[in-house]
């Protein structure tokens, strides 16, 4: 398996075999079985728009392994203000930099970074299409705590109609044969497309509106955000945030290996007096992106194999 | 024997089973207006033992280019192109959707990056029971009648 140079803009592009070796290499970061150094490696950090725990958990991961960090944090503070495609700003940026991590509004706009360049593109977000990156640490937060992502019970919890975290981790998890229980409202349901794609793997699943109905069967909760911007009625959006709040009450007959996990940031869809139970995962899981994205710096700058 | 609704014509394309509705499209696409003399007619909503109603054109003196015949294919996935000379079918071609579409579909998209940046739209078609076609770009999937051309 060679990723020397490979780009990681869509989880969809990633084969088992593939993604088991991702992890596998970030576990061996982790547990410190592997030593790799990025010293003299420069990492191009495009975020074309803000955030805070994708943009810090790259600079992290390159950093901690002896790398170094050029770039910008925002459109305003680049040359995309005046004008500058994403193509010609690759182009000037793959002059100074060795592997290039971009966010971006437009959806799409990590792959035309890819292809204008031959030096490997790790997307960190493009609008509402991917952040494989993510998805990536969602599983290896899974594997971590339940020793294995094969023949899981999994429930996808809150949005899962816009939800481009949910969409990424059910492709993700369709290798793995997993059971998959999504709650949702009505009007938040999962597309159906994802639904036929599931029954054409011969995955089962089933849906649901109240997450009690569930929660003693799963070894993953898998919450996500609510987002406002979503609803173009207030009302509407104030009826539906509350309809899933994951409350320590409910967690009384869950099986022992129960992890709650959610990309963060959270509004009110896990309440605060479910993070000093065991079953909260949500901080550990985000701490896991370091160990991932060092796997994907090494891997695709040729470090490790 | 039943008078024909359409004329024939000498030399020329006829493009048939194009779904009804969708002629002035088909025209659009090739590009034609009647801006220059030669023989344009348009049958819509005739009756079709395959496709119960469809629509058909046919066009004197015009030969069809490859990347012509994949922008038809797009919205009229199971139409047949007869060559004419002579007033007699020389050849019949069936349209193919490529699987691979250049330059030819406007994202549908409007968060799309080809939407916002000069890049050549990529689409793929997928053969599910509905042709569907997916941009290479933002990964959204469309169907053939919501597809927009450029």
């Amino acid at each position: 398996m060679n990723f020397k140079n490979k780009d990681i803009i869509s989880i969809k592009d990633f084969s088992k075999e593939e993604i088991i070796h991702i992890l596998e290499t970030a576990k061996k970061i982790e547990s410190r079985k592997a030593k790799p150094s990025l010293r003299g490696k420069i990492m191009g950090s495009l975020f074309f728009e803000p955030s805070t725990r994708t943009k810090l958990s790259f600079e992290s991961a390159m950093k901690r392994l002896g790398g170094r960090v050029i770039g910008f944090d925002s459109a305003e503070a680049s040359s995309a203000k005046k004008g500058e495609t994403i193509h010609d700003t690759i182009k000037m940026v793959e002059i100074y930099a060795d592997v290039i991590v971009i966010r971006h509004p437009l959806e799409g706009s990590a792959r035309v970074a890819a292809e204008a360049t031959e030096k490997p593109v790790i997307n960190a977000g493009d609008g509402a299409n991917q952040h494989p990156t993510q998805t990536l640490l969602d599983l290896y937060s899974i594997k971590k705590t339940q020793g294995r992502l094969t023949g899981l019970n999994v429930a996808l919890v809150g949005d899962l109609k816009y939800g481009r975290t949910v969409h990424s981790l059910l492709m993700a998890l369709s290798h793995f044969n997993c059971r998959i229980f999504f709650v949702s409202t009505e009007s938040l349901r999962i597309p159906k497309t994802y639904l036929d794609f599931l029954a054409s793997k011969n995955i089962s699943y089933s849906e649901h509106e109240n997450p009690e109905e569930i929660i003693d069967k799963v070894d993953v909760l898998y919450a996500t955000r609510i987002q406002r911007e979503r609803f173009p009625d207030e009302a509407e959006y104030e009826k539906v945030k509350n309809a899933y709040v994951i409350k320590s009450s409910m967690l009384s007959n869950v099986r022992k290996n129960l992890k709650i996990m959610h990309p963060l940031p959270r509004v009110n869809e896990i309440d605060m007096s479910v993070d000093k139970t065991p079953y909260a995962y949500y901080f550990k899981q985000a701490a896991m992106g370091i160990p991932v994205r060092q796997a994907l710096l090494c891997l695709t700058l040729g470090v490790l194999k | 024997m039943r008078a024909y609704k359409v004329y024939a014509i000498e030399r020329g394309t006829v493009i048939d089973h194009i779904p009804k509705k969708k002629a002035l499209q088909v025209l659009e696409i090739l590009g034609i207006d009647g801006d220059d003399d030669s023989i344009i007619t348009l049958g819509m909503n005739m009756h079709s033992e395959k496709m119960g109603s469809k629509d058909i054109i046919k066009i004197e003196n015009k030969k069809l280019t490859r990347h012509e015949l994949n922008k038809i294919a797009i919205i009229a996935p199971n139409a047949t192109i007869n060559i004419i000379d002579e007033h007699k079918v020389k050849e019949k071609i069936k349209v193919k959707v490529p699987r691979v579409i250049e330059n030819a579909i406007k994202c549908g998209n409007p968060k799309c990056v080809t939407r916002h940046q000069p890049v050549i739209t990529k689409f793929y078609s997928i053969d599910s029971e509905e042709i569907k076609f997916k941009c290479h770009y933002c990964e959204k999937e469309f169907y053939a009648d919501e597809v927009q051309l450029l």
